[in-house]
């Protein structure tokens, strides 16, 4: 597969490990902010061939773990109202609102649809004039165009029956959140890909500038972040605190403006909850005032149900998304919670912290076999 | 992934669409996100959407950057070791 | 009965089978009778259903016998690269042959749904019955049942079969040594790859053939060879599930290489796009093998030679380091367990 597999050649891996063991001194700890890092580093073990002192903190990069409880229970209570078809994202279905999950209700009959773009919500709403299409919508900057474009298309459909429940997040407020966490220790961070090719490298000059961090924005090969990993590791040894660009096939400085208009167009940032952090000042999107026609929450405001409480004591989610604790610091982690029966967001998500711990190093864990 | 997106080449233009083959998949996605786009270009396609034209230059160049790095090592570690032998 | 004449009276009595199955074909009167008497028996033609009794009556033999079934429920019943009649064929008999079991005979169990288009019954049946002539098998018992529209996706298929086991041959994961060679038959992830793409209802241009065959070719060329210690087809829950079940069973870790494992090009595709791990679905044409070390150049030579296995590969060894759990080495050259999976893969965006 052009474009992948020349990152995924084991010799230059062998190559970049030992740069990257030549230039380790001191404890570094590094934020992965997306959680398609997290994957590719736990799915590769990649933390087993680093050098011990190379820390991966786990960042708030899934929008899975980080959508709210209760918005998940907004999502349930419309796929409950006759006539209407919810489509979401494959990822959405297994995520626990308060007390069910679209899968289940799916199961006991609701109509609930996996799309894998936002255009089949769109079309799913074409092809069904009677129902009512509701297309629960999350993601980040990356896919926030793309869900943010449905609306335009079904609005120049004319559709009046598609709408969308949105539940949209941004990296540079909760970047900010964390790194002003007084708990929260990184040295520096591997940028997020994907969300730059829309956003730019500008969208993290402040890291250096106000926080003194390195940021290095990776592609999601494994090689990728091994290359990325040595330019932190050089900007830490130089003293250079600046935003690099490795995934530089796919990155520019300012992105792609085409998709930043849609997004304006669309949408107008409003305050958000993230499970787990908490509530961030202009860190989320909702449709634009003229476009309540397509709001979900407000189309059908008298289903929406009254919000209830966040998380239970034995889950520390919230802790694991900041990156202030890991997985095998939960009690609940692997007894109280595993993927068959989550209690929190980052054991549904297989980019989920927990669930990506869960599903690759449990058994070391307990065995204490592999890794050390 | 946070944002799962591949590579794909762009086989044909139809209007907003574009048919794109990633791996041998093959599926029309929405190019009205990204300004001109022109069959054989690498896009990056995400949800349906392409996201970005890949920059196969870039991609070479840095790809031979990286592999140059990485004979120069290898000649230098054979080189050691034969002075070691 | 001859081709001529089997080939003769299909065509004069599809006639007479109503357009789509009813409640009535399973009722046990006329239509039944009609079905099995115009459909099944001439199709799968052999002397047990020619009888037309309640059971088939078989000689014993000296051999050790392998028994084994399997129900089929596959959505949609026809793929791309096969259909489910094929399928429920292929896969008893290929959970015979990884016992070391030359198969022999199958029933074959059929649940219709009232309203499926007799003329997709009978491509099914026939395409079981083109099955069972390719592994050598004759379907000498079955039934049928008809439930109401709604009640089933189009028909379930369950099969039974029989095989014998010749002297000598005793594989079994319990006789997995550290040092022996891992060897796969070809691509993994193929049916998997194809059935869940149509399943989400997900549209590609162009589709993913499953790869559901008839493994007795393979198996009937190297059987011979005493270094097999065992074999299983990495079905349901695909390579990694397979080498898992193995581990754990010999208590020993078999250890796979990524960068050993081949995929077709377009199941590679649809795992990147749709985020899917290809190590866990479904083959329905190939089988792992593991093999006493010095042995496996020559069962890899002699499986290449075979259609079915001309792309077999070593992809690991058996080590005695992490006891019970499979692992993966991956592009970097870590090692990691494989574990088995949790839940049903779902296709993501993040």
């Amino acid at each position: 597969m052009k474009l992948v597999d020349e990152y995924r050649d084991p010799a230059v891996a062998r190559y970049l490990l030992e740069q990257i063991h030549e230039l380790c001194d001191g404890q570094q700890s590094i934020m992965e902010i997306c959680g398609g890092h997290t994957h590719a580093i736990v799915r590769s073990g990649m933390e087993q061939v680093l050098p011990p002192t190379v820390k991966f903190v786990h960042g708030p990069g899934c929008p899975v773990c980080v959508t709210p409880i209760a918005k998940i229970d907004q999502a349930i209570a419309l796929a409950r109202r006759p006539r209407t078809i919810v489509a979401t994202y494959g990822d959405m279905m297994r995520v626990p609102g308060s007390s069910s999950s679209l899968l289940q209700e799916k199961a006991k009959g609701a109509h609930v649809k996996i799309v894998y773009s936002s255009l089949d919500a769109v079309q799913l709403a074409a092809e069904n004039p009677d129902s009512e299409v509701v297309f629960f919508a999350v993601g980040f900057e990356t896919t926030i165009p793309a869900n943010g474009f449905s609306v335009i298309r079904a609005k120049q459909l004319g559709l009046t029956n598609y709408s969308m429940l949105s539940n949209h997040v941004l990296v540079p407020p909760v970047i900010r959140a964390v790194l002003d966490d007084p708990d929260v220790r990184i040295d520096a961070f591997l940028g997020p890909g994907h969300v730059s090719t829309i956003v730019g490298s500008q969208d993290y000059e402040f890291i250096p500038r106000e926080y003194h961090r390195p940021v290095v924005i990776s592609g999601f090969e494994p090689n990728d972040i091994l290359e990325s990993l040595v330019m932190i590791l050089k900007q830490r040894r130089e003293g250079r605190c600046e935003v690099e660009v490795q995934y530089s096939r796919a990155v520019t400085r300012y992105g792609n403006p085409r998709a930043l208009d849609v997004v304006k167009d669309v949408f107008s940032p409003v305050e958000q909850d993230w499970r787990g952090i908490g509530a961030i000042a202009e860190s989320g999107l909702s449709l634009r005032e003229e476009l309540r026609a397509f709001d979900a929450y407000h189309k059908f405001r008298d289903w929406m149900p009254e919000p209830r409480s966040e998380e239970t004591g034995e889950c520390i989610c919230g802790d694991i998304t900041r990156g202030v604790k890991e997985p095998r610091e939960c009690a609940s982690f692997g007894t109280g919670c595993t993927p068959e029966r989550p209690l929190g967001a980052c054991m549904v998500s297989s980019e989920g912290t927990c669930a990506a711990y869960y599903r690759y190093q449990h058994v070391t864990i307990q065995t204490g076999g592999a890794r050390d | 992934m946070m944002c799962l997106a591949v590579p794909g080449e762009v086989l044909d233009i139809d209007g907003s669409m574009a048919m794109v083959d990633m791996a041998g998949v093959k599926r029309w996605v929405c190019i009205d996100l990204l300004g001109e786009v022109h069959p054989g270009d690498y896009v990056l396609v995400h949800v349906g959407f392409a996201l970005q034209i890949i920059d196969e230059q870039e991609a070479q160049e840095t790809l031979e950057l990286l592999r140059a790095c990485f004979q120069e090592d290898l000649h230098a570690a054979v080189g050691r070791q034969q002075e070691g032998d | 009965m001859s081709r001529q004449r089997l080939a003769r009276s299909r065509s004069l009595t599809m006639e007479d089978l109503p357009d789509v199955v009813q409640i009535a074909h399973g009722s046990g009167g006329k239509l039944t009778h009609q079905l099995i008497e115009t459909l099944f028996v001439p199709v799968f033609d052999n002397p047990y259903l020619r009888a037309l009794g309640d059971q088939a009556i078989l000689n014993p033999s000296t051999e050790r016998m392998a028994l084994s079934t399997d129900a089929f429920v596959v959505k949609p019943y026809v793929f791309p690269g096969g259909n489910i009649g094929d399928l429920a064929v292929n896969g008893t008999v290929n959970d015979l042959l990884m016992g070391g079991a030359t198969p022999a005979y199958l029933t074959a169990s059929f649940i219709l749904e009232e309203g499926l288009p007799t003329k997709e019954l009978v491509v099914i049946v026939e395409a079981m019955a083109t099955a069972a002539k390719r592994a050598g098998v004759q379907i000498i018992a079955g039934d049928t049942k008809v439930v109401e529209r709604g009640a089933a996706d189009g028909l379930y298929i369950t099969t039974t079969g029989v095989g014998f086991v010749p002297q000598g041959i005793q594989w079994s994961p319990a006789h997995i040594r550290a040092g022996d060679a891992v060897i796969v038959s070809g691509t993994v992830g193929d049916h998997g790859a194809s059935i869940l793409a149509h399943r989400f209802g997900i549209d590609f241009e162009n589709q993913i053939k499953s790869d559901t065959a008839c493994l007795r070719d393979v198996v009937m060329a190297v059987r011979d060879l005493p270094g097999i210690r065992c074999m299983r087809d990495p079905t349901r829950g695909g390579l990694a599930t397979t080498v898992q079940e193995l581990s754990q069973t010999s208590g020993l870790n078999l250890r796979v290489r990524e960068t050993a494992i081949a995929l077709q090009e377009d199941v590679r595709g649809i795992c990147e796009v749709l985020g899917l791990d290809a190590l866990y679905l479904a083959s329905e044409g190939k089988l792992v093998a593991v093999v006493a070390p010095e042995e496996a150049d020559e069962c890899l030579r002699i499986m290449r030679t075979v259609k079915e296995s001309k792309d077999a590969a070593v992809i690991g060894e058996v080590t005695d380091d992490i006891p019970g759990f499979a692992s993966l080495e991956t592009y970097i050259g870590a090692v990691r367990v494989l574990d088995l999976l949790s839940l049903e893969q779902l296709p993501r965006i993040c």
